[in-house]
Parts: C-alpha cells; sequence; structure tokens
C-alpha cells in the first residue's frame, strides 16, 4: 500500500519533510497518503476516534491525542461526558503546531480523562497494538503510539501522567519523550494530574522527536507553570563518549521483569558501552518501592478536583434531574467510566477531613524523598536507564478487571515521574515478536543529552519500527 | 447588658468582611471586571471553566491585597499560596474557587477604632486574596402550570478579585461593629482599592455573634448572620440576636450553632435559619499556581502609597477639634478640606461648624472647592449676611470660585442706614411694642425679622438686635 | 476492609457521583485493596521532610491587569446543555 507512492509505514517527519521540500510530494498528496492509511487500518486498531476531513495547512500533519483541546475539532478525552463537546479554542500545543503549518488529522483514543495504562479504559473501545490486534497499545495514550507505529501519522502529540507516553510507545515500538516538567504548556489541556501532566511527541525515531519538542515546547503565558526552555538541538552524534549512565538496582532488578525484556534492556547496555559509555549500577532506595503509591494518592487527589467541573453545567453531556443536586449527581454517575470514578472516590478520601496529613499530605513529601534521592544520584551519573516496562504489551482484557494489577504497569515510569524529570523510551529490541522499551532519563531539562544518548542508541540498534504484521 | 440572674453578658462579635477589589480584569483571567455587562459577555475559557483552562494570576490585585495588609498593619507572608476551595455549586464553575487557606498574603494586624472614651484596637486576623463566584438567578419558569423553577447563571462576576479580612472576636458592641465596618470601609475606598458599596455587593460582611458573662474568656457557640446589606440594618441585626442568646442562657437553654440568613430587602422581618451541614472543602494547594514571595522593594513601594488612615487621622484632629467634630470630619471625608482650609488661615472650629453643616447641607464635592476661598468665606461669616454666605455655599463648587464679592458684601450695620428702618418697623405695630414694653420679650425677634424682611437681609442682625431693644426701651 | 460502606457513601456524595447498590459494594472492595496499597507511604519516616507541591521551583508567575478579549456569546454557549436565553439554566439549586 502507499497512496500516490508515498509509503507511511517507512516514512519518518523528517523524510516527509524531505519529500515536500525536494518537490517529491505536495502536501496535499501527503495528507491523502496518511488518510488513506487511516482509513485502511483505523476499523481494525480503533487509534482515530475523530478524522478531520479537509486539512488546515501545508506542512506535515499530526495526529493529536483527544485530552488536547483543538479549536473546532470534536475532543473527548475518551469520555462520554465530553462526546458532543467541541472546544472554541486552541490548546497551546494545538495552536503551535497549526503556527507550523501542521494540519491535525484527527484525535487519538485514550484511557478515558488520560486513566490507565492500556486505553482500555477509554468509553470509545480500546485502542488495538498495531503489532498484535489481540494486544493493548499501552495507555493511556494508545492511540497516538499505534497511530504512528502503523503508520497512520507521521507523528503525533501524546500526554504522561504515569508514564502515559513512555508506555505505548514501549509498547508499540516507538520513540516517546515526557518532557521536563513544566516546559510544555498544559493550557487546552484536558487535566488529569496538575503537577505531573505534560504534553510530548511520539514519533519514529529520536530526531523527529527533538523536531517536534522544539515546536511545542517553551514558555506560556497562559500556564504559570511553564518555564523557558533551552534550544533544542536536533542530534547528531552517534557515540556516547564520556556519559555516565547509571542503572538502578530497584529499576532494573525488579521482581516479575520478563526475561525477553531483561534480555533486549541488557543488550542495549552493552551496546551503550561499546559506544563509550560508563555504566554503573546504582541505587534508587526507596523511589520504586514508594513512588506507586503515592502517585495513586497524588494523581487521583488532583484528578478529583479537577473533574470536578464536569456538572452538565456549561458544556458536555447532562443527565436530568429535579434539582441541580440530583442533576449532577446522575450526569456524573451516567457519563464517569469506573476508572475515573475510582479515582476521584480515592483522591476525594486522601483530601478529605482527618485524612488529608495521613494520605495527601504525606504523599507529597514521599514525593520529596523520591526527588533527592534522584538529584542524588545525578551527582554521579549524566543518565539512568531502566526498562521502561516489566512486560511487553499485554493481551486485552488480561488486567483490565484487577486495577491494582492495571497499576502496577506504571512502576518503572512513576519514579522520575514523580521527581518532574524527563525521560525518553526508546525501543530497543523485540521479545517474542513485541517491541521493548528502553527508558533513559534525566536531570530536568536535560533532553539535549537524552535525545543525543537516544539517538547514537538508536543507530546501534537499528531497530525496526515497522510492526511485523504490516511489513 | 444584664440580665435577670444578675449576671451582666459581654457580646462577642467578629466580623469577616469580603471587598470587591476593582482591578480591570478578573483574578485568574483577563476578562474585564465591573458590573453592568450583558449576561455572560465578560468569560473565557478560564473563568467558565472548560476543560484544559488555566489560572493566571492578576499582579494588580495582589499588591492591592498587600497594600491592604500593610494598612491594617499585617504582617506579609514572605511566602503566600493558593489553596483550592472544593464544593459544588452552580456559580463556581470549577467546582472549587482558588482561595488562600494556610499560607495567606497577610496576616495578625489590627484597625484602630477611635471613640469618645478612647480607642479600641480590633485584631485582624487575616486578609487573603480569592476568587468570587458567579451569579445565580433563582426563577420560576414561565408558562408552567406546577410552578416550576429553574436556576440561571451569569459568569461574569465569576473570577473577580475578592479581598477577604476576618478580624478576632475582639467586637463587644453593635455600636462598635458598625464603627468598625464604616472605618474598614473608608480605608479600604481612600486606598482606591474598591467602591466597597454595600448596595452594589462590592462590600458584603458576615458577623459572628455569641455571649459570655462579662469578665469571662470563653468563647461559647457561635450564629453566623448573613446578608445584612447596611451598616444600621447590621447593628440591629446584632442587638437582635444578642437579646436572643442573653435570653437563652439565663432561661438556662442552650445556644445551637446556626446561621441566620437576613432579607436584605426588609430588615424587619426575621432571618431563616438553617443548621448547614459542617462542609468538608478538602483544602489542598493550587497545582496551577506557583507560590508568591512578595519582593520586598515591592512590599516597601507599596507602604510608602498608603498614607494617614482615617482612624490615624481622628486621632490626630480630636487633639485641635472635640472628638465628635473630629470624627464628623474625616468620617465625612471633609478633614482634608479642613486641614486646608484651616491652614489658609480660618479658624478651626468655625471651618469645622460650616462644614459639618452647612456645607454639607449645600452637597458640594469638596474635591472641587480651593480651600483659600473657603477661608475667606468662613473668616467673613460673621460679617455678611446669611443669605450672602449660603448664596456664595452654592457656588463654592464652581469652577474658578472666587469669596470676593460675597465677602464685600458685609451685612449693613452702620445705625444711621438702619435707625430709621428700625424705628419705621416700630411705628408701624404699634401694638406688638406696647407688649413688648409690657414684659413679652419673645417680640424682640419679631422687630428684628421685619427689620432683616425690610432690608432684604442685608442689615446685621445683632446689630438691628441692640437697637431695637434700646428705641423700644425707649 | 480498609474503606467502610459509609466511606464510600461519604466520598460518593461529596464527589456528587451517584452509585447504585451493585457499585457500593464494588467499589467498596476495590477502592479498599487500592487504599491498602497506597496507605504504604505512610511506613516511611518522613520527620523534617517538606511537601513538595510543584516540580520546579519557581515563584511569582501574574499577569498584567490588561483586559483580553471575551468569547462572545456564542462562544460562550457553544457547547451549553441548556441555554436560556443570556444564561446556563440548570434546575433549582
Amino acid at each position: 500500500m502507499g497512496a500516490h507512492g508515498i509509503d507511511t509505514l517507512r516514512l519518518s517527519a523528517e523524510d516527509a519533510l524531505g519529500l515536500l521540500e525536494r518537490g517529491e510530494a505536495t502536501s496535499r498528496e501527503l495528507w491523502e497518503a496518511y488518510r488513506a492509511a487511516i482509513d485502511a487500518q483505523n476499523p481494525e486498531l480503533n487509534a482515530f476516534l475523530t478524522l478531520v476531513d479537509e486539512p488546515e495547512g501545508d506542512g506535515i500533519p499530526i495526529a493529536i491525542k483527544d485530552v488536547i483541546s483543538t479549536k473546532g475539532i470534536r475532543t473527548t478525552a475518551g469520555s462520554k461526558i465530553l462526546e458532543p463537546y467541541v472546544p472554541v479554542f486552541d490548546a497551546t500545543v494545538a495552536a503551535r503546531c497549526k503556527a507550523a503549518s501542521m494540519p491535525c488529522l484527527g484525535k487519538t483514543n485514550t484511557d478515558e480523562f488520560a486513566m490507565g495504562s492500556s486505553t482500555e479504559n477509554s468509553a470509545y473501545g480500546p485502542t488495538h497494538n498495531p503489532w498484535d490486534l489481540d494486544r493493548v497499545p499501552g495507555g493511556s495514550g494508545g492511540g497516538s503510539a499505534a497511530a504512528v507505529a502503523a503508520g497512520l501519522a507521521p507523528w503525533a502529540l501524546g500526554s504522561d501522567t504515569g508514564g502515559s507516553i513512555k508506555l505505548p510507545s514501549a509498547f508499540c515500538g516507538n520513540v516517546g519523550l515526557r518532557p521536563t516538567y513544566g516546559t510544555v504548556s498544559r493550557y487546552g489541556v484536558v487535566a488529569f494530574a496538575s503537577s505531573l501532566d505534560q504534553v510530548g511527541p511520539v514519533t519514529r525515531n529520536v530526531r523527529d522527536n527533538a523536531l517536534l519538542y522544539r515546536i511545542i515546547s517553551g514558555r506560556d503565558v497562559h500556564d504559570s507553570t511553564t518555564v523557558d526552555v533551552p534550544p533544542v538541538l536536533l542530534p547528531e552524534s552517534e557515540d556516547l563518549k564520556g556519559l555516565r549512565i547509571g542503572l538502578p538496582r530497584q529499576l532494573n532488578d525488579l521482581d516479575g521483569i520478563e526475561p525477553g525484556v531483561k534480555a533486549a534492556v541488557a543488550s542495549a547496555i552493552a551496546l551503550a558501552e561499546s559506544l563509550g559509555a560508563e555504566i554503573d549500577e546504582c541505587e534508587l532506595p526507596l523511589s520504586v518501592d514508594y513512588g506507586l503509591p503515592c502517585y495513586y494518592l497524588i494523581a487521583p487527589a488532583e484528578a478529583s478536583a479537577n473533574l470536578a467541573r464536569f456538572d452538565g453545567v456549561r458544556y458536555g453531556a447532562r443527565s436530568d434531574g429535579p434539582d441541580f443536586r440530583e442533576m449532577v449527581m446522575r450526569t456524573r454517575h451516567d457519563f464517569l467510566g469506573d476508572e475515573s470514578k475510582r479515582r476521584i472516590m480515592i483522591g476525594t478520601y486522601a483530601l478529605s477531613s482527618g485524612y488529608y496529613d495521613a494520605y495527601y499530605g504525606t504523599a507529597q513529601k514521599v514525593r520529596t524523598v523520591i526527588k533527592r534521592e534522584h538529584d542524588a544520584l545525578f551527582e554521579k551519573f549524566d543518565l539512568l536507564i531502566s526498562p521502561t516496562c516489566a512486560t511487553t504489551a499485554f493481551r486485552l482484557g488480561e488486567k483490565s478487571a484487577d486495577p491494582l494489577a492495571m497499576y502496577l504497569t506504571d512502576v518503572l515510569t512513576i519514579p522520575s515521574n514523580m521527581a518532574g524529570l524527563p525521560g525518553l523510551s526508546i525501543p530497543c529490541g523485540l521479545s517474542d515478536g513485541l517491541p521493548v522499551g528502553l527508558q533513559l532519563v534525566g536531570p530536568q531539562f536535560s533532553e539535549n543529552l537524552l535525545y543525543r544518548a537516544g539517538h547514537a542508541l538508536e543507530g546501534a540498534i537499528g531497530f525496526d519500527p515497522v510492526p511485523g504484521r504490516l511489513a | 447588658m444584664s440580665g435577670e440572674t444578675g449576671v451582666t453578658w459581654e457580646p462577642v462579635i467578629g466580623l469577616e468582611i469580603h471587598v470587591q477589589l476593582k482591578t480591570e480584569t478578573k483574578m485568574f483571567c483577563r476578562c474585564k471586571n465591573g458590573a453592568g455587562g450583558e449576561p455572560n459577555s465578560q468569560t473565557c475559557p478560564v473563568c467558565l471553566a472548560f476543560p484544559g483552562a488555566l489560572p493566571v494570576p492578576n499582579r494588580r490585585a495582589i499588591e492591592e491585597t498587600v497594600k491592604l495588609g500593610l494598612a491594617l498593619g499585617c504582617t506579609i507572608a514572605d511566602r503566600a499560596v493558593f489553596h483550592r476551595k472544593n464544593y459544588f455549586y452552580p456559580d463556581l464553575s470549577k467546582a472549587y474557587q482558588i482561595s488562600q487557606y494556610d499560607e495567606p498574603l497577610c496576616s495578625g494586624g489590627s484597625l484602630l477604632v477611635p471613640t469618645a472614651d478612647g480607642d479600641i484596637v480590633i485584631g485582624i486576623t487575616r486578609a487573603h486574596l480569592e476568587e468570587d463566584a458567579a451569579k445565580n438567578v433563582h426563577v420560576a419558569a414561565s408558562g408552567r402550570l406546577h410552578g416550576a423553577t429553574a436556576t440561571l447563571v451569569d459568569f461574569n462576576r465569576g473570577g473577580s478579585a475578592l479581598l477577604e479580612i476576618v478580624t478576632e472576636p475582639d467586637i463587644h458592641s453593635s455600636e462598635v461593629a458598625k464603627r468598625f465596618l464604616q472605618l474598614l470601609r473608608q480605608t479600604v475606598v481612600e486606598l482606591g482599592l474598591s467602591d466597597a458599596e454595600l448596595e452594589k455587593g462590592s462590600m458584603r460582611f458576615d458577623v459572628n455573634v455569641s455571649v459570655r458573662p462579662a469578665g469571662t474568656t470563653e468563647l461559647r457557640t457561635r450564629t453566623e448572620l448573613k446578608n445584612m446589606n447596611s451598616f444600621n440594618f447590621a447593628a440591629k441585626g446584632i442587638e437582635k440576636e444578642i437579646t436572643r442568646q442573653v435570653a437563652i442562657y439565663e432561661s438556662g437553654g442552650v445556644v445551637v450553632q446556626e446561621t441566620l440568613h437576613f432579607d436584605p430587602g426588609n430588615e424587619e422581618s426575621p432571618p431563616t435559619r438553617s443548621k448547614e451541614e459542617a462542609q468538608d472543602y478538602r483544602y489542598f494547594p493550587e497545582p496551577d499556581l506557583v507560590p508568591i514571595y512578595p519582593p520586598l522593594e515591592l512590599v516597601e513601594q507599596l507602604r510608602q502609597q498608603i498614607g494617614e488612615l482615617p482612624s490615624a487621622r481622628i486621632g490626630r484632629i480630636a487633639d485641635t477639634l472635640s472628638f465628635y467634630d473630629a470624627d464628623v470630619l474625616v468620617t465625612g471625608s471633609l478633614d482634608r478640606l479642613w486641614s486646608a482650609v484651616v491652614e489658609a488661615g480660618a479658624d478651626a472650629k468655625e471651618t469645622a461648624n460650616v462644614l459639618a453643616n452647612a456645607f454639607v447641607a449645600a452637597g458640594i464635592d469638596p474635591a472641587a472647592v480651593d480651600a483659600r476661598e473657603l477661608a475667606k468665606l468662613v473668616s467673613a461669616r460673621s460679617e455678611i449676611p446669611r443669605a450672602v454666605f449660603d448664596e456664595a455655599l452654592t457656588h463654592l463648587g464652581d469652577p474658578g470660585f472666587s469669596a470676593d464679592p460675597y465677602v464685600a458684601q458685609k451685612a449693613v450695620s452702620d445705625v444711621s442706614e438702619l435707625d430709621p428702618v428700625i424705628e419705621a418697623v416700630i411705628a408701624a405695630n404699634p401694638g406688638q411694642a406696647e407688649q413688648f414694653r409690657g414684659g413679652k420679650e419673645g417680640l424682640l425677634g419679631f422687630f428684628v425679622g421685619q427689620v432683616m424682611k425690610e432690608t432684604r437681609g442685608k442689615a446685621d442682625p445683632r446689630v438691628v438686635s441692640d437697637r431695637v431693644r434700646s428705641k423700644l426701651a425707649g | 476492609m480498609a474503606i467502610s460502606r459509609e466511606e464510600v457513601l461519604h466520598v460518593a456524595r461529596l464527589a456528587r457521583l451517584e452509585l447504585t447498590e451493585e457499585e457500593v459494594g464494588r467499589f467498596q472492595e476495590q477502592l479498599s485493596a487500592i487504599l491498602e496499597a497506597v496507605s504504604k507511604v505512610s511506613e516511611l519516616d518522613l520527620t523534617d521532610v517538606p511537601a513538595t507541591s510543584h516540580p520546579l521551583q519557581i515563584a511569582n508567575a501574574w499577569a498584567e491587569d490588561v483586559p483580553h478579549t471575551s468569547l462572545t456569546l456564542d462562544e460562550a454557549f457553544a457547547n451549553a446543555p441548556d441555554r436560556d436565553g443570556d444564561y446556563f439554566r440548570v434546575p433549582p439549586a
């Protein structure tokens, strides 16, 4: 396949840019090639929830996770409560893409309100992993990851709170960046956990990722929690000379890491050494054990307040009631999904009178401990490496009945998130035909370093991002 | 107050005041602040709480809060933080209000309430910044047979900057409560922070009332009084509640914690009572906003802008005038003009007298007055006819007003001019002359009045009075 | 269980979530398991550890008091479930 002779399965965004610049394809042809791919595969993947018919902009098209507001294009956040909702404003990241002439292909599937690790919590059905349709693409941003992996979009925007970019990127064989907190605007992004949410790029390779991060990052006057960003460099270097890489034992030797994952990560580490990096084991004594409970207190607490605005008054779905209180209770009962309700209730509990100190208050202190442990490591190391996830993509339905089992999927991505640190997931091999993700974590504002290391490793690993069944 | 059991009861009153800051824009978005717009015409994704919207604080609102805190002698926090206060109501678009909890901008100050018997210091617990809710309008749906109602919401006010001031329970009478509110209001208005108009709702207050045996320091159960929209209304409402609580304790009962909702349109109607279930607001630090560390230079700059406040001015002026006069001038916003007129040479007491009475009656704007011209007028007051003085007052606010032509019109006191008129009046009224000579002293006024009428007010009444008396005496 | 039925009903009420009988039971079980897992945070000695509310050490982010262009009425009401003239209408509060 490949409309207009454009093989979207094998085209990076930089490649596509080259086609346009050399006049080998028009932007219209490029658009139509991706549309043809979407029309062919989306019915079985369910990566996109909403498609845009006419391109707005003559640059490289992009897929956008459905928690990101796009003016005039329905934005559901994966929830029935926003099924009819069409924003009248663009999120800042969407506006920046628009300003770079990038037409939006459509909105990609997500766990409801970005809460989940498999995209099975979407009210619009799960997305299927392009590598194996019976498996999850990861979550919450499974739609964006699947779209990029299946050649339905050259690149995509995702959002990451507990690992919602890194994890799907690992499961789908993409490169995904969770940026330093504060470097990408959250204005217009449907809020899940305000002190953790970050929008980031999901791409086929590391250079594309840097290109897209450069477009979306930087201080935004509409978001008080953003800061200026050092200039983003496109990585060129092929080696890792002089780089000190730490391997936290608690991440790398976690119980339950599949042998195939261990093997792929080990070979990537060996490659890193051969590229000139100094590798050493190190310790995150408490961050991994206590990261998950810390996250699953703070994130739901903030979410419980962020989701309270869905009351049927100003937008979204509404269920009738005899009085305001009844209307709100019925609306939220009828249109919010189970995971959202669970998190709202846990969060409300953690903040409630008499429990705040023991739960939310304590979790905020644990967060400080996690940050300090990471800061201490970055005195000695430039980067930390681990698997992104203990397993490869699991089967649909395998964990969806047990919330706790699902939460455990995030155990390796959460600790650095709690510390506000950037993390890059790159594919480092296959295990039983499924992609394995390698997570690189750096100090705050170290994206250029992550990209340099990621690019060099990527070159050495030579991973083929085309899903086997589509090759 | 004393009850029948012989116990003297002391009222214990605390106030919670909300002042709408008159900034150009709202607290967390840049929609226009202020009433009068078409419903929902001053809204945006932030104040409508669209998904993904984020708050951005208004710098001016922060500065004005600090300024008010400084004026009240508060400690300005090194670090101040916004918190989310979570509850559901149609006028609260995010279902949480961004407010301040345990790290407010200002804390620990006081407001001096000068009285004739000495100064009372009312402690200020805190002053903090938050956003206002929108406006709910509860309506009956038209055309419905069964009286169904709805609530309509206008989000124009939603998100406006609100300054909340909380006092210590240091107030022990309704009169002092009223005085406190008046002085606080005047302070806020003079600082330019707000119009603080009760009828318009740009200043609102709730009152907490309890009583205790005089001499004790216990704090008994208090009731909360809401929706009183004038200071007089508040004083009356407080009085009634004090009486009610004393009666309860005197009869061996217990005061129950309640909220009394008054009808702002009707002072006389009894309040409805509610026992509101304790709300769990689940305060937590606002993650979308970063802390405020008020820069020291800024705080100093704001401190310089404050000037002498009403409470202090009353005290200072009461050294020259009586307490009463000082109070009337300052609370009537006339003391600045008084100072200027006195400085221009007029007598302090005379000026105070004129300003407090005739000036106020004439309805002149103090800002329009040239103090030197008014000084001339005040100084010549006893020498010019009353009518001339009054006329001068009516023009006092005109641009370019000069007192000279009025001051020149001295009352006629030349007896050679007055005697003929006096004699003519006496001659025309022989009956009254006879009665006066017979002992009816009061008729003196009649003769003086007739002479004033004949001279069209231009005669000096004191001279006329003397001359009439001596002529009638023969 | 770590969370009682009353507590489930209480937080559901605070969060304005109506729950069916079945949901109360099911959520009680799930929330109890989650609560037990997250309670682990209290195992640590956190004396003298300050809370982290923000990952970045930034302060004093604010804007000048200058008006922007507000939404038009059509934009404000574009997604309104119930518009009555120029008001958002809801059942009586």
